[in-house]
């Protein structure tokens, strides 16, 4: 059996995305502090990697404001799980190939 | 990509899955503490209501003497006080060590989790004793005590599961043989939270 490329994906080559993805998935929402403290990542690290998850569709963002603070939330979309789990699929594909 | 990061990887992606929708802090160590002060309390309560000189199975007291039932209240929450604010500061103290925070959203839903039952079940209980039904407190805050573990057991440990349905076993039989509370309470608040420190301990810590 060939490797299925076709479910590997390269937004999720980067580390700090395919965290994110990990703990939105686990869990209905989180906000951008919470995740900040999870990822042990700057600021800007975590927001242009947001972003690029967001452009791609597989996060949706909520601004709300908390006591006059503002408090953004994310969330993981449809199209953001399926990619997710086909990405891990992959992983899993690339491991058993190796053993063979 | 080599076999070893891919590996390293999934690893990683599961601490995180678990670290953010679960909240691990809870110290086992805290667990046996918090049993051994319902096990004292347990004692004092037992001294409030039989005294020192009767013989076993001699009351001194009777529980609707009126005041012997706010002394046990006073007492249940003495040791309700103590053991929250120890089960907080050793949770404190490990999440420190952990470089985390206590304060995050696994600790807030297992907060909101628990909350509803065991608040419905403290709030019943005043009832209870505020209309004179002494005999249903003991059981019912097992039951609801149980039922806020097993609420909250998807946001921690799930051996936490386990306690909650024994809880809530022990709530059920103190039901059917009203008067031995005392009894069951020992067995609940103190027995069973020393054995479950003492599991969560061995296998976290």
């Amino acid at each position: 059996m060939g490797l299925d490329w076709t479910l590997y994906d390269k937004i999720f080559e980067n580390r700090v995305r395919l965290q994110i993805m990990s703990v939105l998935v686990a869990n209905d929402d989180y906000d951008f502090n919470g995740l900040k403290d999870l990822l042990q990542v700057t600021d800007g690290n975590l927001a242009s990697n947001l972003k690029s998850l967001e452009k791609e569709g597989y996060i949706e963002v909520f601004k709300s404001f908390v006591d006059r603070k503002p408090n953004t939330r994310y969330s993981k979309t449809a199209k953001g799980q399926k990619a997710f789990e086909n990405h891990l699929l992959a992983l899993e594909n690339l491991i058993k190939q190796q053993y063979k | 990509m080599k076999q070893d990061d891919i590996i390293k990887e999934i690893g990683q992606i599961r601490s995180l899955m678990e670290r953010s929708s679960k909240f691990l802090s809870i110290s086992g160590l805290s667990g046996v503490l918090i049993g051994l002060y319902a096990l004292v309390g347990a004692f004092a309560g037992y001294y409030t209501v039989y005294g020192f000189n009767s013989r076993f199975g001699y009351r001194d007291y009777y529980v609707t003497d009126s005041f012997v039932i706010y002394k046990l209240i006073a007492i249940a929450a003495a040791v309700l006080i103590v053991s929250l604010l120890t089960g907080w500061w050793m949770a404190h103290l490990k999440a420190r060590n952990a470089g985390q925070s206590i304060w995050n959203a696994a600790s807030k839903s297992l907060l909101f989790a628990v909350g509803v039952p065991l608040l419905t079940g403290g709030l019943l209980s005043i009832i209870l004793v505020l209309r004179g039904d002494y005999g249903m407190v003991a059981s019912s805050l097992l039951i609801f005590y149980g039922l806020a573990l097993c609420a909250g057991s998807t946001f921690t440990f799930k051996e936490i599961r386990w306690l909650g349905i024994f809880e809530i076993v022990l709530g059920l039989m103190a039901l059917c043989l009203p008067g031995y509370g005392l009894w069951f309470w020992t067995i609940g608040f103190g027995i069973l939270h020393i054995v479950y420190g003492f599991i969560v301990h061995k296998r976290y810590e």
